[in-house]
């Protein structure tokens, strides 16, 4: 009896967070009746919305992978001056609000900005382009899945890697034959969070690449521009949304579970 | 004994914040204002003469209009139109509204900007930004364009490349560099003037702009909120009105 108490307080606070944290997404669902979410998949503007979140998460999420996985392979498998220092400079985007990031995306990549020449010199446009939705989406994403992808190839047992080489496995093949399957786990855990931090971000595409239908209008900027004229509307967007995140994120977490009873070395979602 | 209040001292924060901020004799002082962006430097200059504590939400009318139908409780709805506050007036949701203020849509250009007239705009290859349907700014817009002869408004139309959700945004894009022109206030250039300067709309095109203001309905601080809509008529509101660059109400 005297030691109930803590157990309780554990139990109170679970129920509370886990009401907290499902009441918003359920009362969706509750308020946008499956008639009125069936009528917005007929809207222009949220068919646009949603593939043009669609098509710009995708090649946002593979510019990430392309060039993340090697990165976060070097600062998991090798120790050098001020490599603290980098991995902190790579995580920043996570705590920079995203308006802020769209003005440091501007200042460095807008027509007035730091490199805004070079940028119009290789004949690249970006603010108020589709391109400029992927620069943003890049920007504010990269960090989820480098940080996890760090962590899971720093999972991975060192003894491993050092037997392929032994074996005579090139760095590359062992990079490519080795590390990435024992992280797989880590690095798709990793890809389901920028995945989702992409198709939500907001900010940073609306002050650095603008709103236009068909264009820049992914479908959180969607969504609000919607909140003010179609409420019904705005609810039925974001409750496709909220299936198409949960399903991926769900469908991430089979995946992760199945490596894991495997016993390889996973940084799994948080 | 000892384990109840332990637990009582763990709640008590989640409890207080659940209420958010119950402390009534400091709710009857403060004033909420749900205003359209085009508004923020001026009713921030006005609320320094005001008694009491303010707080300002700026953001596009209509967005502010849809937080009041989805059962949000400002104490006043100043808006970029009449028409938001008529129809949340008929509605219920506001006490009656009344024009305030009016104001110029005039087009934003950077500073050192070639573009000198309306018809300028018209030309290809240019960057745009107007704000979207359904915020004042950007029906105003709308407007405007439907004035012109249709392949003129075609011309401008297909230079638009961001349709932002308030008049913030576009002035914004238009001072970064980012955009070359934009619709907007001509209180917003006196706003930004450094960046930005303003070519004015012709006369005979403009769009007759002015501004509704409303008492919330069950406003959770009537008095301060009537006060806040007479001195905005007549008095320090109406000079911080005046200062900001717009206009009377019409007579």
């Amino acid at each position: 009896m005297s030691r109930r108490w803590f157990p309780a307080v554990l139990v109170a606070a679970l129920v509370l967070a886990v009401a907290f944290l499902t009441l918003p997404i359920a009362a969706i669902f509750l308020e946008a009746g499956p008639g009125e979410l069936l009528d917005s998949l007929g809207d222009d503007q949220a068919i646009d919305a949603l593939r043009l979140s669609l098509i710009t998460t995708s090649i946002a999420l593979a510019i990430i992978l392309l060039v993340g996985t090697p990165a976060a392979y070097l600062l998991a498998t090798r120790s050098f001056r001020g490599r603290d220092a980098v991995t902190t400079l790579v995580e920043l985007p996570l705590v920079v609000p995203p308006a802020v990031a769209g003005i440091g995306l501007l200042a460095a990549f807008g027509p007035s900005g730091l490199l805004g020449g070079a940028v119009e010199d290789a004949g690249v446009r970006l603010v108020f382009e589709t391109a400029g939705v992927i620069v943003a989406l890049v920007f504010v994403a990269s960090p989820f899945y480098v940080r996890q992808a760090q962590a899971a190839f720093q999972a991975v047992d060192p003894t491993w890697l050092g037997a392929s080489r032994t074996l005579g496995a090139s760095e590359a093949r062992t990079f490519a034959r080795v590390a990435i399957p024992a992280a797989a786990p880590g690095l798709a855990a990793g890809m389901a969070l920028a995945w989702g931090r992409a198709l939500g971000e907001f900010g940073a595409t609306l002050v650095f690449a603008g709103s236009f239908q068909g264009v820049t209008q992914t479908a959180p900027l969607a969504i609000v521009e919607l909140f003010g004229s179609d409420f019904d509307a705005a609810l039925a967007l974001s409750a496709v949304l909220v299936a198409v995140s949960a399903a991926l994120l769900a469908t991430v977490k089979l995946f992760t579970r199945g490596r894991e009873r495997r016993g390889a070395g996973v940084a799994g979602l948080a | 004994m000892i384990r109840p209040t332990l637990l009582a001292l763990l709640l008590v924060p989640v409890a207080a914040s659940g209420c958010g901020g119950g402390d009534d004799g400091d709710d009857a002082t403060v004033l909420t204002v749900s205003a359209a962006a085009s508004l923020t430097d001026a009713f921030e200059a006005y609320g320094e003469d005001l008694a009491g504590e303010q707080r300002f939400s700026f953001a596009g009318s209509d967005e502010l209009a849809a937080q009041i139908r989805q059962g949000a409780r400002p104490d006043v709805f100043a808006s970029a139109n009449t028409t938001y506050p008529e129809e949340l007036a008929a509605a219920g949701l506001v006490e009656s509204s009344v024009t305030f203020a009016r104001n110029r849509l005039v087009i934003a250009v950077s500073a050192d900007s070639g573009i000198g007239s309306l018809a300028d705009l018209a030309q290809p290859d240019l960057d745009l930004v107007s704000a979207a349907e359904g915020v004042p700014v950007g029906d105003y817009t709308s407007e405007l364009l439907g004035r012109l002869p249709d392949d003129e408004a075609d011309a401008i139309l297909a230079n638009v490349r961001s349709e932002e959700s308030d008049v913030k945004g576009v002035i914004g894009k238009v001072a970064q560099g980012a955009a070359d022109a934009g619709f907007v206030y001509s209180s917003d250039i006196a706003a930004s003037a450094d960046e930005v300067r303003e070519v004015p709309i012709p006369a005979r095109l403009e769009p007759e702009v002015a501004y509704g203001i409303a008492v919330v309905s069950h406003a959770p601080n009537p008095e301060g909120a009537r006060e806040f809509v007479d001195r905005l008529l007549e008095g320090a509101g109406a000079e911080a009105l005046t200062a900001a660059g717009f206009l009377p109400p019409p007579k």
